[in-house]
């Protein structure tokens, strides 16, 4: 059973599930990382994917076509975030309370608005999501071939983030900027740039990341909503953006490292689930993702303004 | 000459406090005009208003006979406003090129220019005599080298007027010297200059003029070279200040004694090495150092909060070693910590809050089935303020907005209702202005009457002369021989503090 188990590392569907697996998880990774890297805890993170993956998902079962998904998904997120920078950041209230907030009112309006639009369906309709395009050439390098060159235009897009997330955070001034905003928000207002403006800027961004991370699991892997199907994704991008480091490439192996745990699990429950309890492997990939942290995080990579309500014009 | 800067009438207040009354002064170009006044004068926020930081209830601000946009930072910069702050604004986690860049392109660009910006900086370094490698991370960078940065920054916006708030204040000698040999050439190089500071001394060897603010209104104005010491030293305090006198002293038992103290630290660099020391009641015993020799690790061994590898302590005769700083607290031992606002108050809790976080084993205020009595901590605090000279609004009010000599009035105040019978005075007025540093020593002379034992930790040589009875030098972790306060010879302490002898 061990050697079958050690089999799946060499088998190509293994890793394409694994692409498949954390492409929701890197972009919603990405958009906290951006968020936090301002400063701020985005909670409301579960509650923005819920309602990304139904905003994309009604856009084009109502008609509208992928792309035009994408663009509501990424609208309503960065609306949310808009949102959450209100609260959190105008009028300066609990990070953690505005951001649970979030997620309560993003998921329930977004599971009230999927009845409204459908109140009789029992089985969800599917729409016709994102097809698997085979990049030509690529795509026939055996092993890596349908591991990496198989998946659709949306995971395509959804690793294509990272370096994007990369460049903006290390090359422009609007990512400069955002890490001085979550290290120090006083040295950004002594340079000129208003903190507040910097910090929703990051919020809106982040969110949509988010709400695209969420418009993945309807528009490219499972092609339709059901409710609860975010299921605990936000809060495991919130433990990888620790795993990370704050740092987008880092990010992108905290994803890829949880979700071929949970690609593993679930075939070692077909394997193993004869003698060990299922419940054990559905586990495992929280267990390690524990394990991963205590050796990956380190403190020092901390924003150091994290949590902390800036006040312009306030004694100091 | 002709004026660059001109403030008009300033006013702000913030609640009941008065912090700017009226205020109207000017800069000329290529001056450097000093700001004079004690903690609390309303220094820092004459400069926030001009910044922009903060908005004035009244008043204007022109500059080159502009007048500035009120509350907008950036209008400052754009008009060629540098300012320092005394707390660095930098974020520790980035590189030097990274702080110094941010804000100065728009937002929209995508791309930052980095490797013009390099040259730059390197050249701006050069120039005025500021080195610092572009790509080093600020949280590796000493006190001195942040402040390079701060400098650099606004010398990179084309500054015309800078502004630098107590500058000085955690800078060695030799970091004042280098910085004042960089002021002097911004100002060849056409920059004004605006230096805030509560040191006399500092303040006469750079300025050109001295403008003196005292409870928020300007009271005087000098040029630097007609300027007398103790005339200025009363116009800042308003009144005469009378330095305190030693008196004789009378010796009681040891209240305190370290043997061999040895402390380690994680790495395993020695950073206490077999110090030795006694206190007798009725004794103040100085240490001198140039910070950063120990002299932080020293006063926690003394108040428990750090254990000794090796040695032992005794505090009134009891071996303490190993023990909680609760023992320490229960056996008399008062802690003055170095960092008054990290390690010694709670900012954001009101002043009564700080007064009675050491009562927690006062059954007047921590009543039976744990109930808090609130009139009884009421009229703690208002005792301890009143007898310290604390000046309040409000007991209610958060600690941080009290000025550092308020602040280290009300520490020292909240450690005598205990009564202690040794104190560990750890810097304890840096930082703080001529009057509550007058207060402080009254306060620590008096305690030296009533028989306690005092450990004085200061890099003050002035103030040790003053208080202590013996001087000993720390120096990389080590004491040097104990010498009386009437045999010292100021050269020689200067040279064991260089780390002759050790």
């Amino acid at each position: 059973m061990i050697l079958e188990l050690l089999e799946l590392l060499f088998n190509a569907g293994f890793w394409a599930a694994t692409i498949r697996i954390a492409c929701p998880l890197l972009m919603a990774t990405l958009g906290e990382l951006i968020c936090e890297r301002a400063g701020v805890l985005n909670l409301g993170i579960e509650g923005i994917m819920t309602i990304g993956a139904l905003v994309g998902w009604t856009t084009v079962y109502l008609g509208g076509d992928l792309s035009t998904g994408i663009l509501v998904a990424a609208l309503v997120g960065a609306s949310f975030g808009l949102l959450h920078a209100l609260f959190s950041v105008y009028l300066g209230a609990s990070q953690h309370v505005t951001g649970i907030g979030i997620t309560l009112f993003a998921s329930s309006i977004g599971y009230y608005s999927f009845r409204i639009l459908l109140p009789s369906s029992t089985t969800p309709p599917k729409i016709v999501a994102f097809q698997t395009i085979e990049i030509p050439v690529l795509s026939d390098i055996p092993f890596l071939g349908i591991a990496l060159f198989q998946h659709t235009t949306f995971t395509y897009f959804a690793f294509l983030m990272v370096p994007i997330v990369f460049w903006l955070m290390n090359k422009t001034p609007l990512g400069l900027a955002i890490k001085v905003a979550g290290e120090n928000p006083m040295a950004l207002e002594a340079q000129g740039l208003d903190v507040l403006f910097i910090r929703t800027i990051a919020l809106m961004i982040g969110s949509a990341l988010m709400a695209l991370g969420g418009a993945y699991l309807t528009m490219s892997a499972f092609d339709a909503f059901y409710f609860g199907m975010v299921n605990g994704r936000g809060w495991i991008a919130i433990a990888l953006v620790i795993f990370a480091s704050w740092q987008p490439f880092r990010a992108l192996l905290g994803a890829i490292l949880f979700a071929a745990f949970d690609a593993f699990q679930v075939r070692a429950q077909q394997l193993a689930g004869a003698f060990i309890a299922y419940q054990f492997f559905l586990m495992l990939p929280y267990i390690l993702s524990i394990v991963a942290m205590i050796f990956a995080a380190k403190s020092t990579h901390y924003p150091r303004a994290l949590l902390i309500p800036f006040r312009r014009g306030e004694r100091h | 000459m002709k004026a660059l800067l001109n403030v008009e009438n300033i006013s702000k207040s913030f609640g009941k406090l008065n912090a700017n009354k009226n205020i109207t002064f000017n800069v000329a170009t290529g001056e450097i005009l000093a700001i004079l006044g004690e903690n609390g004068a309303g220094k820092t926020t004459l400069m926030n208003i001009i910044f922009g930081h903060y908005l004035a209830d009244k008043g204007t601000i022109k500059f080159n006979n502009n007048e500035l946009k009120p509350g907008d930072p950036k209008a400052a910069i754009s008009a060629g406003i540098g300012m320092v702050h005394q707390h660095f604004t930098l974020a520790e986690n980035l590189t030097v090129l990274e702080n110094t860049l941010v804000g100065t392109q728009s937002l929209y660009h995508p791309n930052l220019t980095k490797r013009k910006s390099i040259d730059k900086l390197n050249y701006l370094a050069r120039e005025f005599g500021l080195e610092l490698d572009p790509k080093q991370l600020v949280r590796n960078l000493s006190v001195g080298e942040k402040q390079r940065i701060e400098i650099l920054k606004t010398l990179f916006s084309d500054c015309k007027l800078l502004i630098l708030d107590e500058p000085t204040a955690s800078l060695t000698p030799q970091e004042v010297t280098t910085l004042f040999t960089s002021i002097r050439k911004m100002v060849t190089n056409g920059v004004s200059v605006i230096i805030i500071s509560h040191k006399l001394n500092e303040i006469l060897e750079i300025s050109d003029r001295i403008v003196v603010l005292r409870s928020g209104a300007v009271v005087g104005e000098v040029k630097t070279k007609n300027a007398d010491k103790t005339q200025l030293g009363e116009m800042i305090v308003g009144h005469k200040i009378n330095r305190p006198n030693r008196g004789k002293n009378v010796i009681g038992e040891t209240k305190i004694k370290l043997c061999s103290i040895s402390v380690k630290s994680d790495n395993g660099t020695s950073i206490l090495d077999k110090v030795t020391l006694e206190a007798r009641g009725g004794e103040i015993i100085g240490i001198a150092g140039v910070a950063g020799n120990g002299q932080k690790v020293l006063a926690e061994t003394m108040s428990g909060h750090v254990t000794p590898a090796f040695g032992t302590i005794y505090i009134n005769g009891k071996n303490l070693t190993g023990k909680y700083p609760e023992d320490f607290m229960r056996s008399g031992v008062a802690y003055i910590p170095e960092d008054r606002n990290l390690d010694g108050t709670i900012g954001d809790m009101s002043i009564w809050e700080n007064v009675i976080l050491s009562e927690t084993k006062n059954t007047k205020i921590f009543q039976k089935n744990g109930i808090l009595n609130r009139i009884n901590s009421h009229n703690l605090a208002h005792a301890v303020c009143q007898n310290n000279d604390v000046r309040y609004q409000s007991i209610q009010q958060p600690a941080r907005l009290l000025s550092g000599g308020n602040i280290q009035k009300l520490l020292i105040g909240r450690w005598l209702i205990r009564k202690p019978n040794v104190i560990i005075a750890c810097q304890p007025s840096r930082g703080l202005d001529e009057g509550a540093i007058s207060t402080v020593h009254k306060t620590l002379l008096s305690e030296r009457k009533k028989s306690t034992a005092i450990i004085l930790i200061s890099e003050d040589l002035d103030e040790l002369l003053l208080l202590s009875d013996k001087i000993l030098v720390l120096y990389n972790g080590k004491l040097s021989e104990t010498i009386e306060n009437r045999n010292v010879n100021i050269n020689q302490l200067g040279l064991k503090m260089a780390g002759e002898g050790f």
